[in-house]
């Protein structure tokens, strides 16, 4: 560490950011309802809310940087970082979770229901829906949305995905580097995983215009289109999140934070990115391909 | 205050209410037996598991007062020192899993019979609608709507004066009931217009779903002739509480005369829709209709309710051109309570409702719309 | 202790900072406990007033006090209250206290982050009572927000949809530093078994709510969509289905039910012991029973659902899983009455809630085991019935608990004795009156009374205004809590360090209240 470490758990003192956390906060997603209501100055005091957020963001992360650095965590406060990052990864997964298992319920139940092809699907179809066969990809018996096509998984998408495996890789590369006290190793792989992360957003901000110009398919395309796009677009939030994060941690190796030892923003940083690898890779086979 | 003196005088009945209670038949305590054999089995396992909770209950609160009684410090009681028994535990843990056991048997038994709706001899549709339901008869065509009855309809509102105990039925009457032949195997394919609505009726020993969009079904078999009432059992919005269910159990024969009476009337009622209407009888035929469907949300006055149900009294919709008028009644409003009213009024209750509608409430466009107009719009 | 480095202040001799700023700023485990607790207890008391509106308005058939819709808006209200903003942050509020001077940690592991977990509340809490004053008025499709009533919601909804995120964030938040702090924060020799019970059971509910608080935001994300975005989760048209959220929301609402329940259980067996004078029976057993009662919970939901047209070996299949929790359930009453048997009982004013806790809970728990067989569900289902099963669950379950938590360590967070015989009558008073509120509401539940509903059939009359006279003095009885609570922390007789003769446990080793930091140097446990 850069400075002499001490024994005690680092208590901190009061801090202000929290209580700017929440007023930033309540002010974005206040001012987002009020815009969802056709408020014409919602969209405006989003915009302050999400500054606040992003002042407080530079703050609170900005002294835990400071602190970190100037050796104030000991190795039990490391641990309760890594505890804390492996729990908040897991209530991730189970976000993610409450978006699969609509995917899962509505093609496995609900389409066979309302098609009439489960053996369990009363008449449904026959007293409501007859004529609908319910086959997935589908937006509905009432066609919500309009024709649409389907989203392939050979074109961008296996592309996409070969991107984020390789991603993943160049992180390990890099934090390799970090171990062995191989500054250039450790910059250069992250410099990769950062400029994949944002090529794979863009690919898909590419993938979301062809389908809304080209393909019609939208949110609005009913279950598929929900689906599709709600699932692939919280990953790509979560992917500019975490390229995000890992610029951040880029720019930091290059000012030379982070030892061999002592690193856990990397390490959180990084098994972050594979949280995000291995949803694709769900998304990949359950929302393109099968 | 009113509402202060209606409590006080209410209050003084309860003590007289409850010395009569036990003798009033009508009260109820428990559970209904039912009228039908899948009701009765119901009762008896809910009888048995209530009583198995009452004596494991009687062990477990005997042992508590037994040792609130007499280990007590007060008493000298001196602390024993043991703090576990594998074997207890032991008993403990298996002695319930068994009595559990013994209860799923009968439980799964009365499921599936439940749930088997085979074989069935008649069919009815029932539909939910935000606050009123409608029936299709499958095998013989008739079909109606059943909405809460004017006497209660008058007597629900905060400013009420009278009496709601002298409202015969109070919340439990509808205008039109549903009438089924007993001893016949009834089935019910259940669904639902606008939002989740359940459909209940006690002595018939379940409820079931009313969900948009999908069916459900049960059955039941009625033993014996007679009125059985219930009501919504799903939050389906304001009026949830004020959508009950009647139901008339007849003998088959008495059930086929009813059925060729309903059939008879319904040609009846074609045969006038053809006609022309006058203004004023269309005004007049309107307000009835407006009271029993759209009243609800937009209300008696035509002010509707800030925020949640537009005013139709100087809308603009119901003061401008015809045309959007018809529209927005016809095929409803997406995303609202607005539902479509199209499969749930005739022509000429829809020609009468809207020329209600623009010319009350201080709404005096003058102009008539026919049922020949809604008929062009079909 | 080694020196600290110079680059930070020194941490372990200072005080709070002066002021409101104290409260804002505060990163101390003992200042975010009471702001928790003293939420929590604004809370309740708004979310009671509510129920009282409730009961006023159910005291007589017709309507006389509210419109249908503010009715529903206030069952809705009320409920999301009670649940999200009383019991839950006051469980919390009891982990940010005890835990770390119970394993012997100088704090909580992540401070700043709890002070975050904290000042969230109020802005979410601000933002979904606001919603009464919006245009269409608060949510009002029932706690369980059910789709597509849901989504009839006015101005408010998403408010509503984002103060609920917003309580999910905070709660999240909170559960991992439960967690982190447990797992990394113990006392050398404070090992796993050797945990308070509190402690235990704490951590396996922080557990479920990482597992499904990220459940319900998914939820309440897609009606968000459904409503604003075009997306058809919820609509059949679009090959969605409305039943769809149902099992969304309890794959969350089941567990969430033993999130309010298990830190319960862990006060009761704290203070059953202490007045009993004799060790916890079974203690081993206990962890494991709430261990399965944890998993059990994840694969129950759908009890919830009975009526709504499953196939039947679903319904089968979550009949006979709900049935079973009743077996972990019962070793933990079972173990509670052991550990009172034989020994040397005396009755202050906590053993007196703890109790009745395990017999009035039992009491709900019975009633859910008979809720739980399915065929006869058919009847029960969305009747009072089923509200009074969760209010004896909630009620004299989860608040009981929480009040017999308060009387306990009062002494030891203020200093200061409460006082005994307003204690006494406070409990007296509550236990006779929550009774004659919620145990007619049985009858009117067997006799055919729908729940949610702002008005009833005469025949119902009776057991309702029984029931709304509970109420009512249930009511005025916490404001005698909230009284003594009060004059509790102003003054009084001072406590010893002990507080109670057969107390054990690292917390009754600190001073009565405890030094701003605890365990500044950790204790060792044999
Ligand atoms: C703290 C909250 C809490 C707790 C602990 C419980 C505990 C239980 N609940 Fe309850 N429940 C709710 C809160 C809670 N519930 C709420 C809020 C709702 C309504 C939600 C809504 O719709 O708004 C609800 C609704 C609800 C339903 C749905 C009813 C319906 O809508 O139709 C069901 C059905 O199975 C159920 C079952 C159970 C069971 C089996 C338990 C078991 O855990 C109980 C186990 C305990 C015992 C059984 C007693 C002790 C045991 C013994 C002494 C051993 C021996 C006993 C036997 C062998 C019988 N609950
Ligand atoms: C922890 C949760 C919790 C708690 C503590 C309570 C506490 C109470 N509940 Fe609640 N309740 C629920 C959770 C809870 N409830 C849930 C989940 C529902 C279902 C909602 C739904 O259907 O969606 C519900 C629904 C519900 C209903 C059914 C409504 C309906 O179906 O329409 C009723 C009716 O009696 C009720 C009553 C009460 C009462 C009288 C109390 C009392 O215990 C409250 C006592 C407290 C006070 C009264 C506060 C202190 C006093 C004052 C602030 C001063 C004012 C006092 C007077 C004027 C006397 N509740
Ligand atoms: C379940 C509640 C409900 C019922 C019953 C109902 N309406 Fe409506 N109505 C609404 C709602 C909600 C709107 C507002 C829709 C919107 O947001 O534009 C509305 C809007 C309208 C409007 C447009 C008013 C304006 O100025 O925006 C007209 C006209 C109307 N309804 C006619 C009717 C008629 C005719 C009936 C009965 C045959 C009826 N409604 C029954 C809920 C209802
Ligand atoms: Cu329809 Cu409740
Ligand atoms: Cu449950």
């Amino acid at each position: 560490m850069a400075h002499a470490a001490t024994n005690d758990y680092y208590i901190p003192h009061g801090s202000h950011w929290p209580i700017l956390g929440s007023i930033g906060l309540s002010t974005l997603l206040g001012g987002f309802s009020a815009y969802l209501n056709g408020s014409d100055t919602g969209f405006s005091i989003m915009l302050v809310g999400l500054a606040i957020t992003v002042v407080m963001m530079f703050g609170w992360f900005g002294t835990v940087i400071n602190e970190s650095e100037s050796g104030t965590y000991n190795d039990q406060v490391d641990i309760s970082f890594r505890y804390g990052m492996s729990w908040f990864i897991l209530s991730e997964v189970m976000f993610f979770a409450a978006f699969f298992g609509a995917l899962f319920y509505a093609r496995v139940l609900s389409v066979p229901w309302l098609a009439g092809v489960d053996a369990y699907s009363l008449p449904t179809n026959e007293l409501l829906w007859s004529g609908f066969e319910g086959i997935w990809p589908t937006n509905g018996p009432a066609g919500i949305g309009g024709t649409f096509e389907v989203m392939g998984a050979w074109g961008l998408p296996a592309l996409n995905t070969i991107i984020l495996l390789t991603s993943g890789v160049t992180v390990t590369i890099a934090h390799w580097g970090l171990k062995e006290n191989n500054r250039t190793k450790l910059v250069l792989g992250l410099l990769a995983t950062v400029a994949l992360g944002f090529l794979f957003v863009g690919l898909q901000a590419v993938e979301y215009m062809h389908a809304y110009q080209e393909m019609n398919l939208t949110l609005g395309s009913g279950i598929y289109g929900s689906t599709f796009f709600m699932l692939t677009g919280f990953h790509g939030f979560h992917v500019t999140v975490g390229a995000i994060i890992l610029t951040v941690i880029l720019f930091r190796s290059m000012k030379g934070h982070f030892t061999p030892e002592h690193h856990f923003g990397f390490e959180g940083a990084a098994w972050y990115w594979h949280f995000v690898d291995v949803v694709w890779l769900g998304l990949f086979i359950f929302v393109y391909w099968l | 205050m009113k509402m202060m003196k209606r409590w006080l005088t209410s209050l003084g009945g309860v003590g007289l209410a409850l010395a009569a209670a036990s003798a009033s038949a009508e009260w109820g305590l428990n559970m209904r037996q039912g009228v039908t054999p899948i009701s009765q089995e119901v009762y008896s396992l809910h009888m048995t598991i209530l009583w198995v909770c009452v004596a494991i209950g009687v062990v477990v609160f005997g042992a508590i007062f037994w040792s609130v009684m007499h280990h007590r410090k007060d008493k000298g009681a001196v602390p024993a020192k043991f703090h576990e028994s594998t074997t207890v535990e032991i008993v403990w843990t298996v002695v319930p899993f068994l009595i559990l056991i013994s209860m799923a048997i009968p439980a799964t038994k009365v499921l599936i019979a439940m749930e088997n709706s085979s074989d069935s001899e008649m069919t009815v549709k029932v539909t939910g609608y935000q606050w009123k339901w409608q029936y299709e008869y499958q095998d013989s065509g008739i079909k109606f709507f059943s909405t809460l009855a004017k006497s209660t309809q008058d007597a629900r509102n905060l400013d009420y004066q009278g009496d709601i105990n002298e409202v015969e039925h109070y919340l439990l009457d509808v205008d039109n009931r549903l009438v089924l032949p007993t001893n016949t195997r009834i089935r019910f394919v259940i669904t639902s217009n606008d939002v989740i609505h359940s459909w209940w009726v006690p002595d018939f020993g379940w409820k079931k779903d009313a969900i948009p969009g999908f069916i459900n079904d049960a059955w039941a078999l009625i033993e014996k002739p007679g009125v059985y009432r219930g009501q919504c059992a799903e939050l389906c919005g304001r009026d949830h509480g004020y959508m009950p269910i009647v139901v008339e159990a007849m003998e088959p024969e008495k059930y086929q005369a009813w059925v060729k009476a309903q059939k008879a009337g319904l040609s009846a009622a074609d045969a006038e829709a053809g006609k022309s209407w006058t203004k004023a009888e269309l005004i007049t035929k309107g307000e009835n209709v407006y009271n029993a469907n759209c009243a609800a949300c937009h209300q008696a006055n035509g002010k509707g309710l800030p925020g949640v149900f537009p005013a139709i009294a100087g809308s603009a919709i119901a003061t401008g051109p015809k045309a959007g008028h018809i529209d927005i009644a016809m095929n409803g409003k997406a995303g609202t309570a607005m539902s479509a009213f199209k499969d749930q009024l005739s022509d000429l209750d829809m020609a009468a409702v809207l020329t209600y509608q623009r010319n009350a409430f201080g709404n005096d466009t003058g102009d008539a719309i026919q049922p020949s107009e809604i008929k062009a719009v079909r | 202790m080694s020196t600290a480095t110079a680059t930070h202040d020194e941490h372990h001799d200072h005080g709070p900072a002066p002021g409101l700023m104290r409260w804002i700023t505060t990163t101390n485990h003992k200042d975010i406990g009471t702001l928790y607790l003293l939420f929590a207890l604004l809370m309740f008391l708004i979310g009671g007033a509510m129920a009282m509106i409730i009961r006023a308005e159910l005291f007589m058939p017709g309507l006389q006090v509210v419109d249908p819709m503010f009715f529903n808006q206030m069952t809705t209200v009320h409920a999301l209250v009670m649940i999200f903003g009383g019991v839950m942050p006051a469980f919390t509020g009891l982990a940010n206290w005890l835990i770390p001077i119970m394993i012997g940690g100088p704090d909580m592991a992540l401070p700043r982050m709890n002070n975050w977990s904290f000042w969230i509340l109020p802005f979410a809490f601000t933002m979904l009572l606001s919603t009464l004053f919006m245009s269409g008025g608060g949510p009002a499709a029932g706690w369980t927000i059910y789709p597509p009533l849901s989504l009839q919601m006015g101005d408010g909804f998403p408010f509503m949809i984002f103060s609920i995120h917003m309580m999910g964030v905070s709660s999240v938040m909170g559960a991992i530093n439960v967690i982190v702090t447990i797992m990394n924060m113990r006392a050398p020799g404070m090992t796993l078994m050797k945990m308070p019970l509190f402690v235990w059971t704490w951590l396996i509910t922080a557990y479920l709510l990482i597992a499904t608080i990220p459940v319900l935001a998914g939820a309440v994300t897609m009606l968000l969509t459904d409503k604003f975005f075009g997306t058809s989760f919820f609509n059949a048209a679009g090959g969605g289905d409305p039943v769809m959220y149902q099992h969304i929301f309890w794959f969350f609402g089941h567990p969430e039910v033993y999130i309010l329940i298990l830190p319960a259980f862990g006060v009761v067996s704290q203070i059953i012991p202490t007045f009993a004078r004799k060790p916890l029976f079974g203690y081993s057993s206990m962890v494991y029973a709430t261990a399965s009662i944890a998993f059990l919970s994840f694969i129950v939901w759908a009890h919830h659902m009975f009526t709504v047209g499953m196939p039947v070996a679903g319904e089968l299949f979550f009949m006979y899983a709900t049935m079973l929790i009743a077996v972990p359930t019962g070793v933990k009453v079972f173990n509670w009455v052991s550990t009172m048997w034989k020994g040397s009982m005396t009755f202050e004013t906590p053993m007196l809630f703890a109790i009745a806790f395990v017999v009035l809970f039992t009491i709900g728990g019975f009633s859910g085991l008979m809720l739980a067989i399915s065929p006869v569900d058919f009847q029960y289902h969305d009747t009072y019935f089923v509200v009074a099963h969760f209010h004896y669950v909630l009620v004299t379950g989860a608040i009981y608990s929480i009040m017999a938590a308060t009387y306990y360590w009062l002494p030891k967070w203020t200093g200061n004795m409460y006082d005994e015989r307003l204690g006494k009558i406070h409990f007296w008073v509550s236990t006779i009156s929550v009774n004659v509120l919620f145990f007619p509401q049985h009858f009117l539940g067997l006799a055919g009374m729908p729940r949610r509903i702002p008005d009833y059939a005469p025949q119902f009359t009776e057991f309702n205004m029984i029931s709304s006279i509970g109420g009512f003095v249930f009511g005025l009885s916490q404001l005698l809590f909230a009284y003594i609570v009060i004059k509790t922390i102003r003054g009084g007789e001072k406590a010893t360090d002990k507080v109670w003769e057969g107390a054990e446990g690292l917390e009754w080793t600190l001073s009565s209240p405890p030094p701003y930091h605890s365990f500044t140097t950790a204790p060792e446990v044999k």
